[in-house]
């Protein structure tokens, strides 16, 4: 463990902490903003600068952006007089126990935990990019689709009624 | 086409940078501390106090009546009336402003205590320079700062001065001429008090009634 | 030629030689990294400051005005002026304000704002770190002042301020599409990410042009989309809507004064200067000579020359063009730019299919000059365009 991975883990850790318990809906959804920030870093710490970079592109640069907009547009960016934690921590304490004895559990049954760990591979954007068009291509291709169905949806709801006369 | 205006409009901005630097009639800015552009004549900054001769004080118009006073709208006049009177420009007794100050902070340069001025005693100036360390004392000006000679307002509004002289010189006029006229009814009343003397001593012939 | 235009690495690698006597080897990257951004503040420090007297000047000069001409020499000591006094000046905080996110908005516009410059080439050898997802890091660290600018305006609590930052987030992310994807052409031709590379595949020369990508039609209609994009990222005239002096009084940074307020610009003029310096590196040859003979000028000074003539290009339209309104902005970025992007790509493609001579030049011409003409007319469609008729004005 590494002083940066130590660093790294921590700024994520109580990013993530303060984006569950904090009031204000504008300061969570900044707190998230920082835990997207350390998750990139810890990619960059395992040497995948192209997750890393896309990390912040797409969380940090599109949806935190939403997120906040959502926040705007929506009621409830008011800060409340009250105290800074939420009332129903008790609430979330139970459902984050419940996932986190899920995950444990399905993870130290999972056949990758008897694996060896192989060596990390360097990997350079060409080879993503090969892989993508090659291997992975179906999956993109299908992605590629929703995400335009999803598009076509949003000008669909967003567009203006037409008056019927 | 899409674009065409945005390249006239830079060809126009362009046009525009390079002449400022060539056609010097392009650049209309007056740069101020070093030239001044030229003060059209109806120009008018805050009042002044008109005096005529050489004395600022003693040759004062002001008669110390107060008007200007009551109908300033932001209130910026304060006056206080002598007790004594002195002769004024056309020799007739009058009183005469112990203290008169204006708060030229206050003042908006409506023009309103000159138009209601009955003597032709308080003018606007043209002076705009009247930056002052001094909040408060500073532009609060006393009756010595306010005075300004008759030819300062000659030069700074020579129209409005010359219509202001010819109100002063028929004043003077008028004022002459009930002098005389009273002068003539004494000269008059006294003949005929001597003609009745006269007539009660013996019969003259009637007095020549000239007028 | 090698010997001048190296003189900053050969210094820096002396500067290093030199304290590797003084200091532990252990700490030598650090001080490397140190160096390296320390040249980068101040050079780019400086080039917002020459940037400002600059642009006030030609902005006076276009509206036949003699702009500042009173500090030093013909007014160019006006931005030491102008620093002082953003100094000095008291630092205001609106009592409603959150107060934390309010002190770290500006910073976080910084930062992102210095950060790119980490990947740009200013030179033969002269970038701070080689990413070979360079391109990447760039948008990325460059999408995040776009949150920085939310904070700016949602942390002042102030209607103006709010209203500004909404605009603006809007307009970033509605320009940043059509930034990337006009960049995205450069990628699919040179096969890469990496500035540096993207600099070396425009070596040499294309008939009796420089083989720099702004003479090819798909680069040229980039270029053109990119800066376009590029000036409506850093909230420039003629969109600078989100901080509309006349409607929304600054827009997000309403509430701040003194040195925040100063930060503010700076971040928006280093912005600036970064995106046009990575216009340069992908379509304009990065630091090249345009023609051989011209090599003995030293590339860093070819990087700085562009960047001049790109700011310049900037504040001429800036003086020209004036706001449009924000339906008119949201047209544009996806009515008219996202489409020509995608096309553009489309021209790429088949720009590198084709072989060599004047039917490529024709084919892709077209495929250029076409989608413009529609789209542009697309854009009118429906509008009556006239001479406009002031009823008082005159």
């Amino acid at each position: 463990m590494t002083p940066a991975f130590l660093i790294i883990a921590v700024l994520t850790i109580v990013a993530a902490a303060g984006a569950m318990t904090l009031r204000n809906l504008i300061h969570c959804a900044l707190a998230v903003a920082v835990a997207f920030v350390g998750l990139a870093a810890a990619y960059l710490q395992l040497n995948a600068q192209f997750v890393g970079f896309a990390q912040i592109l797409v969380y940090v640069g599109a949806v935190a952006i939403v997120i906040v907009f959502a926040a705007l547009l929506t009621r409830g960016g008011e800060p409340s007089s009250e105290a800074i934690f939420s009332k129903t921590w008790f609430a979330g304490l139970g459902v984050t126990i419940a996932v986190l004895g899920v995950l444990t559990w399905a993870i130290t049954r999972s056949v990758v935990t008897q694996r060896e760990t192989a060596p990390a591979p360097e990997v350079t954007v060409k080879q993503i990019g090969d892989a993508l068009m090659t291997k992975y291509v179906l999956p993109l291709e299908v992605i590629g689709l929703l995400l335009t169905a999803a598009l076509i949806g949003a000008v669909i709801i967003a567009m203006r009624d037409e008056v019927k006369k | 086409m899409l674009g065409e205006g945005i390249i006239k409009g830079m060809a126009e901005t362009a046009r525009n940078f390079l002449g400022s630097y060539v056609s010097a009639e392009r650049l209309t800015t007056v740069q101020y501390p070093e030239e001044r552009a030229p003060q059209i004549e109806n120009a008018r900054q805050f009042p002044f106090l008109v005096f005529d001769g050489q004395d600022p004080i003693q040759g004062l118009r002001c008669v110390g009546c107060q008007i200007c006073e009551k109908e300033c709208p932001p209130k910026c006049i304060y006056i206080v009336k002598s007790k004594d009177k002195r002769a004024d420009y056309k020799g007739q007794l009058q009183l005469y402003p112990a203290t008169f100050d204006i708060d030229l902070s206050v003042c908006m340069s409506c023009q309103i205590c000159v138009e209601v001025c009955p003597f032709e005693a308080i003018k606007m100036d043209t002076a705009y320079e009247l930056s002052t360390t001094d909040r408060f004392g500073g532009l609060l000006v006393n009756k010595t700062q306010l005075a300004k000679s008759n030819e300062h307002y000659r030069k700074i509004h020579p129209t409005d001065a010359a219509v202001s002289d010819t109100v002063l010189a028929a004043e003077v006029a008028k004022a002459q001429a009930k002098v005389k006229a009273e002068a003539e009814t004494k000269a008059k009343a006294a003949a005929e008090a001597k003609a009745k003397v006269a007539a009660s001593a013996g019969p003259q012939p009637a007095p020549a009634l000239t007028v | 030629m090698s010997e001048f235009d190296q003189i900053f690495v050969t210094l820096k690698h002396w500067l290093l030689g030199q304290l590797a006597n003084v200091v532990p080897g252990a700490l030598l990257p650090v001080l490397s990294a140190l160096l390296s951004i320390a040249a980068i503040i101040m050079v780019f420090a400086t080039l917002f400051a020459i940037m400002t007297i600059l642009e006030r000047k030609g902005l006076g000069r276009i509206q036949n005005r003699f702009g500042p001409n009173r500090v030093g020499p013909f007014g160019f000591l006006q931005p030491a002026a102008d620093g002082i006094k953003a100094l000095i000046k008291e630092d205001l905080v609106p009592r409603a304000a959150d107060k934390v996110v309010h002190l770290l908005a500006p910073v976080m516009l910084v930062v992102p704002a210095l950060l790119v410059y980490a990947v740009l080439p200013i030179g033969r050898n002269m970038v701070a770190i080689d990413f070979d997802a360079g391109l990447l890091f760039f948008f990325a660290v460059g999408a995040a002042s776009e949150l920085a600018v939310f904070m700016a305006g949602w942390s002042s609590r102030n209607k103006y301020a709010l209203l500004g930052a909404m605009r603006a987030v809007a307009q970033m992310v509605s320009y940043e599409i059509p930034l990337i994807l006009s960049t995205v052409s450069v990628v699919m031709i040179t096969g890469t990410l990496s500035p540096v590379k993207m600099v070396e595949a425009q070596v040499g020369q294309g008939g009796w042009l420089p083989a720099w990508f702004v003479f090819t039609p798909w680069g040229f209609a980039g270029f053109v989309l990119f800066m376009i994009a590029a000036n409506a990222e850093a909230n420039r005239s003629p969109f600078d809507l989100p901080e509309g002096e006349s409607e929304l009084v600054a827009g997000y940074f309403t509430e701040y004064s003194g040195f925040k307020f100063a930060l503010f610009f700076l971040a928006e003029y280093l912005g600036l200067f970064a995106v046009s310096g990575l216009g340069i590196t992908l379509f304009l040859g990065g630091w090249q000579a345009p023609f051989p003979a011209l090599e003995f000028i030293p590339s860093w000074a070819w990087f700085f020359a562009k960047l001049l003539g790109l700011i310049v290009l900037f504040i001429w339209t800036r003086g020209t063009l004036p706001r449009l309104r924000v339906d008119q902005l949201m047209n544009f970025a996806w009515k008219f730019m996202l489409p020509l992007a995608l096309i553009n790509l489309l021209t790429a493609a088949v720009w590198h299919y084709m072989p060599p001579g004047s039917p490529r030049w024709l084919v892709c011409s077209g495929m250029v000059v076409g989608p413009y003409v529609l789209l542009g007319r697309g854009l009118l469609a429906g509008k009556h365009v006239a001479k406009r008729i002031y009823r008082y004005a005159e």
